[in-house]
């Protein structure tokens, strides 16, 4: 494969040679490999890259191509310790970099799928990653035996260095780089065994650390070009309102000031936004805020009000079915005993920490944006179509996210940067939402309620469940492509059937029921919906891991006990809820209030097990989580762990905080002092259980939050014999639920 | 105009009296380290040092500064990222996506300075930054870390 010239030898320098524009995308991250004493190559030609995965350097530095965008969850250290693994590479000697989604293009795709989401960084490339960095190690050891004239089946590699034994020759990877990249690469690979790992697996530190102790880590906000002009934006703060007027000239004196210019809906008809483009952000702010301005139009949408179609579709004769068997009504039917209870889930925000934002150039045969985004393939087609450049035209350098949690998928902010830097060609133009702009234009995670219906029989036996959801689907506004028949299945995550769909199989439902309905009353209001981190694993849990509680408790049985006469099937998902049990001490009779979960989604199996006190007048403290995860492969384990205990912090935060609420049209909570997030107070030890079964890729960064919340409601609930079904907890007071 | 010290040295930059203090230090000075998140000192992602103690820059008028108060961010902590609470971050791989931590970093810094042996409650307390990765365990064990380091 021929090197494209594009790929610089130390991470990218990307040049826009047409206005002498530099910037040095800080994609490297690890510390420099050179020492002291190294030897001098600055005479020899840089080395080409031996594939699309790797590059090497003549000191060893093995450069590792990473498709995936970092955000924090660690796929850029799990992703380099896959390829570094089947390379027999030297860690030491590892960095990273990303290549440009126009040079995905202009490759075929050599590097596949950029986007991230779904936790599908790791399991969803490992195989052709894997693959990839093993035909770059043939290609090196071969390169090595033909100097040597052995076959290259007598050498060996470790450690970036290859050795011929018999006749005692080794070599390193850099010396032998430029020959490899010279042959064809090998037609057939294998990949290793599992029992051959020896970076996979390993608690290795993060590669993207060291800048982020001393401030520079360059986020997409950061990005500092010469000439550069920032701007503010203000968009219709009514769902679907547009704007009628602005009067420019009251602040174009204001300092700083360069233009005041009116933006096109990305997603709809005329236009929805004002901006101001000036020398610094804080003045284009200013001025924004001074900017007289006029909407019109708009959807009068009340949250209070819509609880009365949700409330419909909890009882509609209609609904999609996700996932059946038996015969339920006859389980009610002969029932000894029906239980029932319903669950509300608000709105949620994203709340990245680092507001949307996105750096454009445009120029009449270019447009290039620096963006910190999920998608960059997605950001890539949303920079054509802005701007009207045939996407060849076009290029995004990715920029490290400041926090994404599904949230900078879209391509709103990056139409919007594309727009304003056509009103300053050849100048570049940073775009940065305030916060308030990101707390109200936000893709929200969709509020749902759930009606959970069971029937037990006389000797306590669960006979027949049926779970009603009824809200929002998020695939019918946002891929209304992916409906099959009109259904959502990724409404029914961690519930849909196995052995149906392939794509699916990673959101089974574990539990095995003879007589049971799981139904999904599409209620769409007009909010747009988005993928909020762990999505709709994160309502279904509560749905049916708190309503398995209740159960337990009607039925006068051990809500662990109760679970797991129907985990028969799910050996996997037993495993992990007996481990968060046995680890707490749950069933001793030591006054501690314990809460149980147990899911399986986004390829794993996870529970947890909270406990908590609550005071006498009612106030909750979050004592300890016990949470345990079975992600098939671990490739990082304290990575994991990380991801664990975080998303402990998202999915609580949620629910003692997160609601977003409409009135008028307009959402209520602008920013983190509505909106609030947990902070160290309220944060419980976490013990993170890792408990790799093999055999399969699950993901990491988003299922254990789905067992967040439950855990902690059953475990209030045995605290205070009070079920707390409205979310979020916010100030109710948990003695008078 | 306003005249600041930062990070030792002393600086002199034209704006508004009324530009909050994170502004002058990302658009004027260019330091980017130290972050906007939400405008309000809520999410504590733009501490900074005035004499030693942490605030948060985002609600403070540079036009408050005498130009006599040290000032510093996260780029002046340390030369080489060899202050305590930056050694235990290190050591406990505390950063994921980072955008937060140049705040908690100096909110922690800006504690220890004044209280080298805070209790759990101390750090309930005084640490009130936002992390939506959800580092906070690890935070509560780099504290203590960094208490030992010192």
């Amino acid at each position: 494969m021929a090197d494209t010239g594009l790929l610089s030898r130390r991470g990218f320098i990307v040049g826009t040679g047409a206005t002498g524009l530099t910037i040095g995308i800080l994609a490297s991250c690890s510390p420099s490999a050179t020492e002291p004493d190294a030897p001098d190559y600055s005479d020899l030609p840089p080395n080409p890259e031996v594939n699309a995965w790797v590059h090497i350097d003549h000191d060893d530095t093995v450069t590792i191509r990473i498709a995936r965008s970092e955000m924090g969850q660690g796929t850029l250290t799990g992703l380099a310790q896959l390829v570094a693994d089947e390379l027999d590479a030297d860690w030491d000697k590892v960095t990273t970099e990303y290549p440009t989604p126009g040079q995905n293009l202009a490759r075929e795709r050599v590097w596949r799928d950029f986007s991230t989401g779904g936790s599908q960084g790791i399991r969803g490339s490992q195989d052709y990653v894997r693959e990839g960095a093993a035909a770059a190690k043939a290609m090196l050891i071969e390169a090595a035996a033909n100097e040597w004239g052995v076959p290259a089946s007598e050498c060996t590699s470790a450690d970036s260095v290859i050795t011929h034994a018999s006749s005692g020759q080794t070599t390193t990877y850099g010396k032998v780089a430029n020959a490899a990249a010279q042959l064809a690469p090998p037609l057939e690979v294998a990949v290793k065994d599992p029992s051959e790992w020896k970076i996979i697996g390993q608690p290795k530190k993060r590669l993207d650390t060291a800048e982020k102790l001393v401030g520079k880590q360059v986020y997409g906000a950061d990005v500092q070009l010469d000439g550069m002009l920032n701007a503010s934006i203000k968009q219709a703060p009514k769902i679907g309102a547009s704007l009628k007027s602005f009067d420019a000239a009251a602040v174009e004196g204001m300092p700083g000031v360069k233009k005041v210019v009116s933006l096109r809906n990305p997603f709809g008809e005329g236009e929805n936004a004002v901006a101001v483009i000036a020398d610094t952000w804080w003045r284009a702010n200013q001025a924004l805020n001074a900017l007289p301005v006029e909407w019109e139009g708009g959807v009068d949408f009340s949250t209070a009000e819509f609880e009365a179609e949700l409330d419909d579709g909890l009882t509609a004769e209609d609904a999609f079915v996700g996932n059946a068997g038996g015969d339920v009504a006859g389980a009610f039917e002969n029932a000894a005993q029906v239980i029932e209870a319903t669950y509300n889930m608000p709105f949620q925000n994203h709340a990245c920490m680092e507001p949307m934002n996105t750096t454009a150039l445009y120029t009449e045969d270019k447009c290039e944006i620096w963006c910190p985004t999920q998608n960059g393939e997605a950001a890539l087609a949303a920079v054509s179509e802005a701007s009207g450049l045939p996407i060849e035209q076009c290029e995004v350098y990715k920029i490290h996210l400041g926090g994404g949690f599904g949230r900078r998928g879209a391509p709103d902010y990056v139409q919007q940067a594309v727009m304003l830097a056509m009103e300053m060609p050849g100048t570049p133009v940073k775009l940065l939402w305030s916060r308030e702009e990101d707390m109200i234009h936000g893709f929200f995670h969709p509020t749902t309620k759930g009606r959970v219906r069971g029937a037990l029989d006389a000797d306590g036996n669960l006979t027949g469940l049926h779970l009603r959801i009824s809200g929002q689907s998020i695939l019918a506004a946002l891929i209304p492509q992916a409906l099959r028949d009109g259904v959502d299945y990724a409404t029914f995550q961690g519930l849909v059937p196995r052995g149906v769909d392939p794509r699916l199989e990673d959101q089974t439902m574990k539990y095995s029921f003879d007589n049971f309905l799981i139904d999904h009353a599409m209620r769409n209001p007009p909010v747009r919906p988005g993928f909020w981190r762990g999505v709709n694993l994160n309502q279904n849990a509560i749905y049916l891991e708190c309503f398995m509680d209740e159960l337990a408790f009607a039925a006068g049985r051990d809500p662990l006990e109760f679970r797991m006469a129907h985990l028969q099937d799910s050996p996997e998902a037993a495993a992990v809820l007996q481990a968060v049990a046995d680890r707490s001490g749950w069933g001793q009779d030591d006054g501690i209030a314990r809460g149980l979960c147990v899911m399986h989604g986004f390829g794993a199996y996870v529970a947890a097990c909270a406990e908590v006190t609550v005071s006498d007048d009612g106030v909750l403290k979050i004592d300890r989580i016990i949470a345990a995860t079975d992600p098939g492969h671990a490739v990082n384990p304290q990575q994991i762990e990380a991801q664990v205990e975080g998303s402990f912090v998202y999915g609580l935060s949620a629910m003692l905080y997160g609601e977003i609420t409409f009135e008028n049209g307009e959402v209520q909570e602008q920013n983190f002092d509505t909106f609030n997030s947990m902070r160290i107070a309220a944060m419980p030890e976490v013990e993170t259980i890792i408990m790799p079964s093999g055999g399969f890729w699950g993901g990491v960064g988003e299922p254990t939050i789905a067992v967040a919340a439950p855990a902690v409601l059953n475990a209030i609930y045995s605290a205070t014999g009070k079920r707390v079904r409205n979310l979020p907890i916010k100030d109710q007071n948990l003695r008078d639920a | 105009m306003a005249t600041l010290k930062v990070n030792g040295e002393t600086v002199t930059v034209e704006v508004e009296d009324d530009t909050p203090l994170l502004w002058v230090i990302r658009e004027q000075l260019g330091l980017t380290g130290t972050k906007y998140g939400c405008g309000i000192a809520q999410c504590g992602t733009c501490t900074v040092h005035v004499d030693g103690f942490a605030i948060r820059s985002c609600t403070y008028p540079v036009g408050a500064l005498s130009g006599e108060e040290e000032i510093t961010t996260i780029e002046g902590l340390s030369d080489d990222a060899s202050h305590p609470v930056q050694e235990a971050w290190a050591e406990l791989d505390i950063p994921q996506c980072g955008y937060c931590q140049p705040g908690m970093i100096m909110a922690v810094a800006g504690m220890l300075n004044n209280n080298p042996n805070p209790t759990d409650e101390d750090i309930d307390a005084e640490i009130t930054n936002i992390c939506r990765c959800g580092t906070l365990a690890r935070v509560r064990k780099g504290i203590k870390r960094a208490v030992e380091k010192s």
